[in-house]
């Protein structure tokens, strides 16, 4: 083909065009030895199959398509949530161009992070020299309050002293005796971003509060904190601030990365914009309770909040869905003593109401989902309040205590009973799942979308359309700026939910003449 | 803003330096530059392919990215284990837009991610008989794969494991290559060395496989495309002009590769190279090997792709010639009237890359083509013989930046005020907001082909779109504007 200047035609669908197509038809015959598109075919087929699936669940040593990232990814979006932070990676830089493009694609915003670019004389020596001048580097050029120290594997595996190269760091004179330098080792090996997350917060509240707790009294500023973990919808943070402020309670967002992660176009780049301020954190442990939204991730944060702050920590399930966000708001209520106010009262109805327009749609339906072990657990719940079926239900980074608790829930329901979980598998498992017993919609992250094109492969009846709520999303824009948490939340998953299956609907009864029924105009 | 001298050129480099502390600018004067047609050695002006400074924000990857990511990667019918933790492969996943066909899965492998998940026990026991477990379970479920290229991530070169003795040994069992490459992200000094490193691999354990066998039916006019990653369909949209003037392309390396394609390689007359950097060593190595001579090309915009047409049919015979001429006549018509279309809305327009491989040059003609020019230029990885090539392509008293640091580009930007900033993806946003026009020129911004001459047609296209976009003259709320918009917004 040739391009014509009114209509130019880019990868699709330019390479559609018989020219190209003959050309790699050509390519494929001349000296790609392919197998014959009968055997490809073939073996398609017997991937689709339980006999597959049974082959493909014995997997011990082999991950593929993991639903996970690794630790330091974590600890970025964690630094990312305090005023005028930099994150900081100790180790190899590629890691940070990673975890930074990671986020770019997700956010579509700046990420900034900077590493000490650990090379294989640092592999010898230890990477002490590296964080010297990474640390005396950063603060020179990008002027933060707080520079927060996470690792790579490299770092890890040759056992470099973050506590050790930090001091060091103040004594030999890089950095300032007082600037905050938090730290956490985030070794990749372990656990998932989750996980990463966790410990890049306890590191701040370690450096922030563990010297200074002598003055410092449970409940004397007379707030809540809340600790929202990995997060990566936007307006799961403005919900909270907003609920919190209509309840009317004092309360701290501990680690808020929506104003960094959302900056204007305006002519300006702000690298550090928002955020919780350290004195905010300082403040913590004055609070009535810390509150974690995704306990299953926040391990060590609880922990150091029982033990240093000496705080209760009552237990609240991420607040997704009607229920947990009606248990959520009650122990604020609780905890405070406010009231929860009627515009909470009256959005709680609207979300119902929705429901209750909605259900006729979703009641019965089959999903299969995967994500982070506590936004797994808040959409199994939320489903099953829909009269919707969770149907495969898969962490790849959670333990047997999570496992048992996504069972609790789904005996819960009558719309439970199909549900299985399955803990530190892969989307190449779930696939197989998708095949042998279909769900009809998957809910994940961009990732799924493969899924949805291998069931497509073997026929338009089994296709399993992806419905993308999760992290990260790649291939459709904004959707990390929606909410997921609270009745807002419910509201904007059930709306998601809800016309996913009335589109599938209209993709279904749209050919004229075959299928007149059902193509309604109205709903 | 008007063109700046050499001496303004000069000051401002000096003037950004001087936020650094003194070791730190004394080494990153060494990497910024105001270019002088006149050198005929870079390294006389600018020094690259050193480590990157610690804390500074560079943009550059690592060995893993150059290897995994880059070389082999696209290797199609392969898989490519991520070898190690699970991060360096889930990040890499599926973002490059290097394309392929295939039934991904079953007899292609390029999207998904094949990662050994190193748990603790595996750094602390060590992870070879995992390795060994684990191509026997790829084996088992992906059985048309051709080979499995281990990847290595940075702490199988730490803990000590042994990942060549288990690959001859499987791939011995297997009947099928298993290539151990050694591309820990801490080797080197970025992306760079990775694709030296993979190169080699294909040196030992692929290359010469079909030594020997002469059952493949070779012709007088056979090439390969070297260092084509077939972004967007780049390759596809290359080999359709070389085989148009009668030429066979036998392998693309690696944009829609295949293994048969690497290990024929070696019967072409001619090794046709885009992407020098990444890909000169298993040239330079089958030039001495096999005595296949070796070109490097340019199929960025018509002045260029004509260009390059002549110069590669000048190696083989007068048909060949002919039809050169006959493919680049045919052509004409259709880019002139690309050009005459776009030429007047992107006159004048000045433009500052920042890339990888070859793009930091080889774009520039296509730039011209469309009457714009480009005022500062740079590379992530790049070596000195990348910026001998670059010198001759770059006007005077332009600005060049190797390895440049997230502050050194802004406040570049912030001078010298450019209409478009080609870069990637970590850039992109942040010169956005700045109310600069940007384009990817890494994923091609999710567009593409760019190369041959369809794809510069939508090159000319992107580039339009995006400098010409309403959205840039919105940056100011109406009350919030002044006179004196300019110092506002940077684009205006």
């Amino acid at each position: 083909m040739s391009q014509i200047a009114e209509k130019i035609k880019p990868c699709y669908p330019l390479f559609c065009d018989a020219d190209y197509v003959d050309n790699l038809a050509k390519k494929r015959a001349t000296a790609e030895e392919a197998y014959s598109i009968e055997k490809i075919e073939e073996v398609f087929q017997w991937t689709t199959t339980q006999e597959y699936q049974e082959l493909n669940f014995q997997r011990e040593a082999l991950t593929i398509n993991p639903a996970k990232a690794c630790q330091p990814l974590g600890a970025v979006l964690c630094a990312l949530g305090f005023e005028k932070t930099l994150p900081y990676v100790h180790g190899s830089q590629g890691c940070v161009a990673y975890f930074r493009s990671y986020f770019n694609r997700h956010f579509k915003e700046p990420i900034a992070c900077v590493s000490d670019s650990m090379t294989e004389d640092a592999a010898v020596f230890g990477g002490q020299k590296n964080m010297f001048d990474g640390l005396e580097n950063a603060r020179a050029l990008y002027k933060p309050d707080m520079i927060a120290v996470s690792t790579t594997c490299m770092a890890e595996v040759i056992g470099d002293d973050l506590n050790a190269f930090i001091g060091n760091s103040r004594k030999e004179g890089y950095i300032p005796e007082d600037f905050p330098v938090p730290f956490a080792h985030t070794p990749s090996f372990v656990g998932s971003h989750t996980t990463g997350w966790d410990n890049m917060f306890e590191g701040v509240q370690r450096h922030l509060t563990l010297n200074y707790m002598d003055d410092k009294v449970v409940g004397s500023n007379g707030k809540i904190n809340l600790v929202p973990g990995f997060e990566t919808y936007l307006g799961n943070y403005r919900v909270l601030h907003r609920m919190m402020k209509e309840m009317g309670v004092g309360y701290s967002l501990l680690c808020d990365p929506t104003e960094v992660l959302d900056t204007p176009a305006d002519g300006q780049f702000r690298m550090y914009d928002g955020g919780t301020t350290l004195n905010e954190m300082r403040d913590a442990p004055n609070a009535i309770d810390t509150l974690c939204l995704q306990p299953w991730q926040l391990i060590k944060t609880k922990k150091f909040a029982e033990l240093t702050w000496k705080h209760a920590t009552n237990y609240v399930n991420i607040p997704m869905g009607l229920e947990w966000t009606d248990s959520f708001l009650m122990k604020v209520s609780e905890l405070t003593g406010k009231s929860i106010p009627d515009s909470l009262a009256k959005e709680r109805g609207r979300l119902v109401d929705m429901m209750t327009d909605s259900h006729t749609w979703l009641h019965g339906k089959k999903f299969a989902l995967y994500g982070d072990a506590d936004y797994v657990l808040g959409m199994v719940k939320f489903l099953l309040e829909l009269g919707a079926e969770p149907t495969h239900i898969l962490c790849s980074s959670a333990n047997k205590r999570w496992k048992k608790e996504v069972e609790k829930v789904l005996a819960s329901s009558p719309y439970g009973v199909n549900g299985q979980v399955h803990i530190n598998l892969d989307l190449w498992h779930l696939r197989s799942l998708c095949f042998t017993d279909k769900p009809d919609f998957l809910i994940g992250n961009s990732y799924g979308k493969f899924i949805q094109r291998d069931t497509l492969h073997k026929g338009r009846e089994f296709e399993v359309p992806l419905i993308r709520i999760g992290f990260p999303i790649f291939d459709r824009h904004h959707l990390h700026r929606m909410t997921t948490l609270g009745y807002e939340g419910a509201m904007y998953i059930l709306t998601t939910l809800v016309n996913a299956v009335l589109e599938r609907l209209d993709d279904d009864t749209r050919i004229m003449g075959v299928t007149d029924f059902n193509y309604d105009l109205v709903r | 803003m008007t063109t700046m001298t050499h001496d303004e050129t000069q000051a401002l480099i000096q003037e950004v330096l001087e936020a650094y502390p003194e070791k730190a600018k004394k080494d990153r004067a060494k990497h910024l530059a105001v270019n002088d047609q006149s050198l005929e050695q870079s390294k006389k002006c600018i020094i690259s392919n050193r480590k990157s400074l610690p804390g500074v924000m560079t943009v550059r990857g690592c060995a893993y990215a150059g290897s995994k990511g880059v070389v082999w990667g696209p290797i199609k019918d392969m898989i490519h284990l991520s070898h190690g933790p699970v991060g360096c492969g889930q990040y890499s996943r599926a973002g490059r837009r290097n394309y392929y066909v295939g039934h991904t899965g079953v007899n292609t492998f390029g999207t998904m991610n094949f990662t050994s998940d190193f748990q603790e026990k595996d750094i602390v026991f060590g992870g070879d008989k995992k390795l060994a477990k684990l191509i026997d379970e790829m084996n088992q479920l992906f059985p048309l794969a051709k080979g499995i290229s281990v990847q290595s991530e940075c702490p199988i070169g730490l803990i000590g494991d042994d990942i060549e003795a288990v690959s001859k040994k499987k791939g011995k069992e297997l009947d099928k290559p298993i290539v151990p490459v050694r591309c820990e992200g801490f080797r080197g000094v970025s992306q760079s060395l990775g694709h030296h490193i993979a190169n080699d691999a294909i040196r030992d354990w692929v290359i010469g496989n079909r030594d020997g066998d002469e059952t493949f039916a070779t012709t007088p006019y056979d090439v390969a495309v070297i260092g084509d990653y077939n972004i967007g369909g780049d390759a596809w949209a290359s080999r359709i002009l070389l085989e148009e003037m009668g030429l066979r392309v036998v392998a693309q390396w690696s944009g829609d590769g295949t293994l048969a394609e690497m290990e024929l390689t070696p019967k072409v007359r001619l090794n046709l190279i885009h992407c020098y950097r990444s890909m000169n060593y298993i040239s330079r190595h089958m030039e001495e090997k096999y005595g296949i001579p070796w070109m490097e090309y340019n199929f960025f915009g018509p002045t260029k792709i004509a260009e390059s047409l002549r110069k590669i049919a000048a190696f083989f015979d007068e048909t060949i010639q002919a039809n050169a001429e006959k493919v680049i006549a045919k052509y004409e018509a259709e880019y002139q009237a690309i050009i005459a279309k776009y030429r007047p809305r992107l006159e004048g327009k000045r433009v500052m890359l920042y890339v990888g491989g070859l793009r930091p040059r080889h774009v520039i003609g296509a730039y011209e083509d469309l009457g714009m020019e480009v005022v500062g230029t740079g590379y992530e990885f790049a070596h000195n013989d990348d910026y001998d090539r670059t010198i001759k392509e770059m006007g005077n008293a332009t600005l060049l930046y190797d390895d440049v640091t997230g502050y050194e580009f802004e406040e570049f930007v912030k001078k010298i005020k450019p209409d478009l900033i080609g870069s990637g993806i970590k850039e992109k946003y942040i010169f956005q907001k700045m109310g600069v026009p940007f384009r990817q020129m890494h994923s091609w911004d999710y567009s593409g082909p760019y190369h041959g001459y369809d794809g510069f047609a939508i090159f000319a296209r992107d580039m339009d779109m995006t400098i010409n976009n309403p959205c840039w003259k919105s940056m100011q709320a109406p009350w919030l504007k002044t006179a004196d918009a300019e110092s506002q917004t940077l684009a205006a």
